[in-house]
């Protein structure tokens, strides 16, 4: 795989119930690309004041048709130029980033899980796993059927598929960590693929861990570049050799292996460095007070 | 057609226009998008004695035509980068500035020392603008004394022919007195501007929006107080205030005549940072632009426009 920088020309951009689901010619980018791996979008043109590129996991790639497509949620003010884009205009597009998914070697039962747009890959990737001979269960949740992504094509992608939503107004009341355990237990899954929010994918992971599955987790970190540079996407991550790292999930992600993060310094709202981490600050020795305290109330 | 050649001190390039420190790595991601070999130099992310995690996340929001960053300094220490980084940006040609940093003169000394006898290190950045350790939370780069004892020790354990750039804080009160001191503690050039302390609030937990609290501001909003320390360290020397010296110039450039703005105000070079976040290939299509607007300007070589604002 290698990253190539192009403009990409719009083709379709359609609304997909709270999302811009938007098709680009990118044949450079598309010849390469795997599930998993992600596209890294400028914002406007070169006077854009808006300098900081926007990732988005591909949703698809086709080769032989040269073509992209990723889903979008007009969230902020970057987002919201790319959900404006008309076809027939472009947008400058680095891609495919990161390491994908990665494939079992032989035939197992699989269960991948979508939260919100994150479902975006999972049709892509439900496809490859059934040409190995993979079992396919699809969990897709979402806070409401606005939210959800990609269900008609998932439905018939899938082996199965079962939605769920907060408030239920689609399929099952509650998160999709609820449907999780009876579905694995069925039929004895052994690898659980999960893309979404942090807090979903650490509710996954503990899932399919208790369930002894491993994990594949795309994160969502924000990034400035995609590509490597910038330092700002880190996670901490436990490494081949076990020393924790602050890995950059543009390139060492953006899939992780589930028992890999280091779920005790990772938040939703930001990670931390753990104490064993390479290079992690060593904290000053408190001193001791110069005259001892007395404790008296004053 | 413009002779591109530049010369900051004893370090000549190819061209005038380089990687920012901290926004190129070691210049290996980069290479898929332009030819490393072809830049006036790639200048390392700041290296330090040791391994360092960084900070926590999140580093980085988002601000008007910039962002903000609080990286904390994450990098491999400086054996990983000796054995690692060096060696890939010797064997693709490209011109190594080092950029170097740490949290007390004796680091500073460390690495100089490191380097001496490494091959391929073109010239020498010194970071003074990071976290002092020894001076509680203030940098190097705002007090004339701790700079100029940093300054030194890396030249002392320089080799000759290897110049060493010490790199200025924008956010002192008197940027002039700081690089009198480093050039007076034998700093062959001057690197001017790193980014200027900013904080950005989360308007929605209402709280700092990066982990650090404070960060640094980088991108084309800074290039025009950039633009203004050239202009004042160039101007100083020219008055006589300043020993001459040669000034990299840094800060916001995204475009050939941003590059020129910084030439013209008293730069020898350039470095290109922020803008290879939205445009990887940036540095290289900076030079090309650079030499159009050279040509179509019919200076005959970049040294013909060098501090040509200046009255």
């Amino acid at each position: 795989m290698t990253a190539v920088q192009v403009r990409a020309e719009v083709l379709r951009n359609d609304p997909s119930g709270a999302y811009r689901h938007l098709v680009l010619r990118a044949p450079g980018v598309a010849a390469t690309a795997r599930p998993g791996h992600f596209v890294a979008c400028a914002v406007g043109g070169t006077e854009s004041a808006l300098l900081l590129r926007r990732a988005f996991s591909l949703h698809r790639a086709d080769a032989a048709a040269g073509t992209i497509e990723v889903v979008l949620a007009a969230h902020g003010p970057g987002t919201r130029v790319l959900a404006a884009t008309r076809a027939g205009e472009s947008i400058d597009v680095i891609g495919p980033l990161g390491r994908p998914f990665v494939l079992p070697t032989e035939p197992v039962a699989s269960v991948l899980v979508g939260g919100g747009y994150g479902s975006a890959p999972l049709a892509w990737l439900a496809r490859a796993l059934q040409e190995n001979g993979s079992r396919v269960d699809v969990v897709v949740g979402a806070a409401d059927e606005g939210r959800l992504f990609g269900q008609d094509e998932l439905a018939e992608a899938a082996d199965s598929l079962v939605v769920t939503t907060d408030d239920g107004s689609a399929g099952t009341r509650g998160v999709v960590t609820t449907v999780m355990p009876a579905l694995m237990e069925q039929h004895g899954t052994s690898i659980v693929y999960a893309c979404g929010p942090m807090g979903m994918l650490r509710a996954v992971h503990e899932v399919a861990a208790a369930a002894g599955a491993a994990s594949q987790l795309a994160v969502e970190e924000s990034m400035a570049c995609g590509i490597g540079v910038c330092m700002t996407c880190v996670l901490p991550v436990r490494g081949d050799d076990g020393t924790t790292r602050m890995a950059r999930s543009c390139v060492e992600g953006p899939v992780f292996s589930g028992d890999r993060l280091r779920w005790d310094a990772i938040s939703p709202s930001g990670s931390a460095v753990p104490a064993d981490c390479l290079g992690a600050p060593v904290s000053p020795a408190v001193p001791a007070p110069a005259t001892p305290t007395t404790g008296a109330a004053t | 057609m413009t002779d591109m050649s530049t010369t900051v001190g004893a370090l000549g390039l190819a061209n005038p226009v380089m990687t920012a420190s901290g926004c190129a790595a070691a210049g290996r991601e980069l290479a898929p998008f332009l030819d490393v070999s072809a830049l006036g130099a790639v200048v390392t992310k700041s290296v330090m004695v040791q391994p360092r995690s960084g900070r926590p996340t999140p580093r980085m929001a988002e601000t008007p035509s910039g962002m903000l960053n609080s990286i904390g300094l994450q990098g491999p220490g400086i054996e990983d980068f000796c054995a690692k980084d060096l060696p890939w940006l010797r064997e693709n040609g490209a011109t190594a500035v080092v950029s170097i940093a740490g949290g007390s003169v004796q680091e500073y000394a460390e690495l100089a020392d490191r380097l001496a006898g490494e091959p391929g290190v073109a010239a020498l950045e010194v970071n003074i603008s990071c976290p002092n350790v020894a001076n509680r939370g203030l940098v190097f780069a705002c007090d004339p004394a701790a700079s100029r004892d940093v300054v030194a020790a890396v030249v002392e354990r320089t080799p000759a022919g290897v110049p060493v750039l010490a790199k200025l804080s924008p956010d002192v009160t008197d940027v002039v007195a700081i690089a009198r001191a480093c050039l007076e503690a034998g700093a062959h050039g001057l690197s001017a501007i790193n980014t200027l302390l900013g904080l950005v609030v989360d308007t929605d937990t209402l709280r700092p929006q990066l982990a650090g609290t404070t960060g640094g501001l980088s991108g084309p909003a800074i290039r025009a107080v950039a633009v203004r320390v050239v202009w004042q360290l160039a101007a100083a020397m020219r008055a006589g205030a300043l020993p001459q010296a040669p000034v990299v110039g840094i800060g916001g450039i995204r475009t050939g005549l941003d590059a020129l703005q910084f030439l013209a105000a008293g730069a020898s070079a350039v470095q290109v940072g922020t803008v290879v976040f939205n445009d990887p290939g940036a540095p290289a299509r900076i030079a090309a632009e650079l030499g159009e607007a050279l040509s179509a300007r019919g200076f005959r070589s970049v040294a013909d426009v060098v501090g040509i604002a200046h009255p």
